[in-house]
């Protein structure tokens, strides 16, 4: 008995100390949100999404940011995520037990963790300094090879997760590799990979150090991708530390776009594998 | 043992194994095994777990070809012709040779697109054409009733007897000349399982059905001949009934008595 009521008090101990700690983690990320959502919602109106980022004393918004962000992060997910798809489909239908597949999976592990600031210094040296100015270009591109290793990642697992015998029921109907890999196993999926897209979009959107390599900022909206471009991470850090205090609303406010952006990837992302889930 | 003397010899040869050694990497899983697959006769591979029926099953289709280290010796014709040979298309083999698993693998898309998919791979068909052979083939399975009212819904929805006979349906709406069973009802419950054993019966008038089976019941039910497999080998091949009343071989006795396996 004595036994007994010691397990039972040894499990009521580290259940609580478990919800201790998952309180403890959740107060902050609830103390983060409350703070940017109190301070960047001040200076949400109408102007942040029309206007371009101001001169100190100025009135102005992050319109040119916005856009920038989004150019930068299309472009860099429009490179970044086929080549992870393909490489990760490689390593799970191709690949598999190679020599070749193991090497890449530690590579990309690698690149995976690796911080992002390396990235740009790398994308620096290699496009920036011999082009000898900071483009758009050269942020997307900084931006694609930290979509690659995370697309890559989910889809190897994802495509992991799907049945062998899915796979040899399509080729015993005397599909193709090509066909049962493309409407079998991406069919069977399909969610995990979109998430995984997804969150490699999420992980991106608040990437600062690549950029401040790369794209650097401008004032002003270009399109023009070989030219340098502003970028919300950008602005945010460069308002953030300046002493201009219009500049710090902007920089609040638009690190409240930026998460309200993630947060809303992540639950797209969440309500996706949800889906799977149930089937 | 000498085939021969047992087959009837009036009886036509769909796929004949002759000397057919197979292996996993060192493990001689399959030991010079020859015998027929009569055409549109339904012939039981029966044996203890182990044994290589299934395996044996998978040479007929050359399902091994997906994973390395696995080979194939001797000769498997499919009306003469050898399909162990490197130069054969797998893929136009597989069309031929239809495959239905243990498991329901139906296919993560609607019930009409699961049969449909196979089809366009090969043939090219109008669309009232293609409606009209994923009807065919869901009536060959027995399904149309049960599932013509909902083709545009998912083939995950359906119930795993229902599922499995989706997949008949889609074996057999590519027309191939042999469909393989690799114990197919064994995750079915008897109600499933006796619709599917009828199945066979009308599937054995146009094809040419091997079966793997751990129930001896089901061998006797749906099949003309019987293969019993022991440690690779095969011991016995017979028509069914005399496999199964007056078995020549005292392991194929002891196995179908129940003293071992």
């Amino acid at each position: 008995m004595s036994i007994y009521a010691r397990r039972r008090a040894a499990d009521s101990i580290s259940q609580k100390l478990c919800l201790a700690a998952a309180v403890f983690g959740l107060a902050w990320l609830v103390a983060i949100l409350i703070v940017l959502i109190y301070e960047g919602a001040k200076g949400l109106s109408p102007a942040v999404f029309t206007q371009m980022t101001p001169a100190p004393g100025n009135s102005g918004g992050l319109l040119n940011a916005i856009l920038g962000s989004l150019i930068m992060t299309v472009l860099g997910v429009a490179v970044g995520a086929p080549l992870g798809l393909l490489a990760g489909t490689w390593l799970a239908e191709y690949g598999n037990h190679s020599k070749l597949a193991t090497v890449i999976r530690f590579i990309n592990d690698i690149l995976l963790s690796a911080p992002s600031i390396v990235i740009g210094l790398f994308v620096y040296e290699v496009i920036v300094a011999r082009q000898k100015h900071f483009s758009a270009w050269s942020g997307a591109a900084a931006l694609a090879i930290l979509v690659i290793p995370v697309v890559l990642r989910t889809t190897e697992d994802m495509l992991r997760l799907v049945p062998g015998s899915l796979r040899e029921a399509a080729t015993a109907l005397g599909l193709p590799r090509t066909y049962v890999i493309r409407y079998v196993a991406y069919r069977a999926a399909k969610a995990g990979l979109i998430t995984g897209v997804l969150l490699a979009i999420a992980r991106v959107s608040g990437e600062t150090a690549p950029l401040l390599f790369t794209a650097l900022n401008n004032q002003f909206f270009s399109a023009d991708i070989n030219a340098p471009m502003a970028s919300l991470p950008v602005v945010i850090f460069q308002f953030a530390l300046s002493p201009y205090k219009d500049w710090q609303q902007l920089a609040w406010t638009g690190a409240l776009l930026v998460t309200a952006a993630v947060l809303l990837l992540s639950i797209t992302a969440r309500a996706l594998g949800a889906q799977r889930g149930k089937k | 043992m000498n085939v021969a003397s047992i087959v009837k010899a009036e009886l036509p040869t769909k796929i004949s194994v002759q000397d057919l050694d197979f292996f996993y990497g060192e493990n001689h899983a399959l030991k010079n095994i020859s015998m027929p697959l009569h055409t549109n006769r339904v012939t039981a591979f029966i044996g203890p777990s182990g044994c290589g029926k299934s395996t044996l099953l998978r040479v007929l289709n050359r399902m091994y070809d997906l994973y390395p280290r696995q080979r194939a010796e001797g000769e498997v014709l499919l009306d003469g012709e050898n399909i162990l040979d490197p130069r054969v298309d797998v893929n136009l083999l597989r069309s031929r040779i239809g495959m239905v698993f243990q498991k329901p693998t139906p296919f993560p898309m609607t019930i009409y697109e699961n049969i449909a998919f196979g089809v366009r791979l090969y043939e090219k068909l109008s669309n009232s054409e293609l409606d009209g052979r994923v009807e065919q083939a869901l009536r060959g399975a027995a399904l149309w009733n049960e599932v013509k009212d909902q083709l545009q819904s998912s083939g995950l929805g359906l119930s795993g007897g229902q599922q499995q006979r989706l997949c008949i349906a889609r074996s057999v709406a590519v027309q191939p000349d042999v469909i393989l069973f690799d114990e197919p009802c064994s995750a079915l419950d008897p109600i499933s399982t006796a619709k599917i054993e009828e199945l066979m019966d009308e599937l054995a008038t146009q094809y040419t059905i091997a079966i793997v089976t751990h129930n001896m019941q089901q061998a006797v039910r749906v099949s003309d001949f019987t293969a019993f497999m022991y440690l690779g080998e095969l011991v016995e091949f017979a028509e069914t009934d005399a496999v199964f009343t007056t078995p020549k071989e005292k392991r194929t006795q002891d196995y179908i008595t129940g003293r071992f396996g």
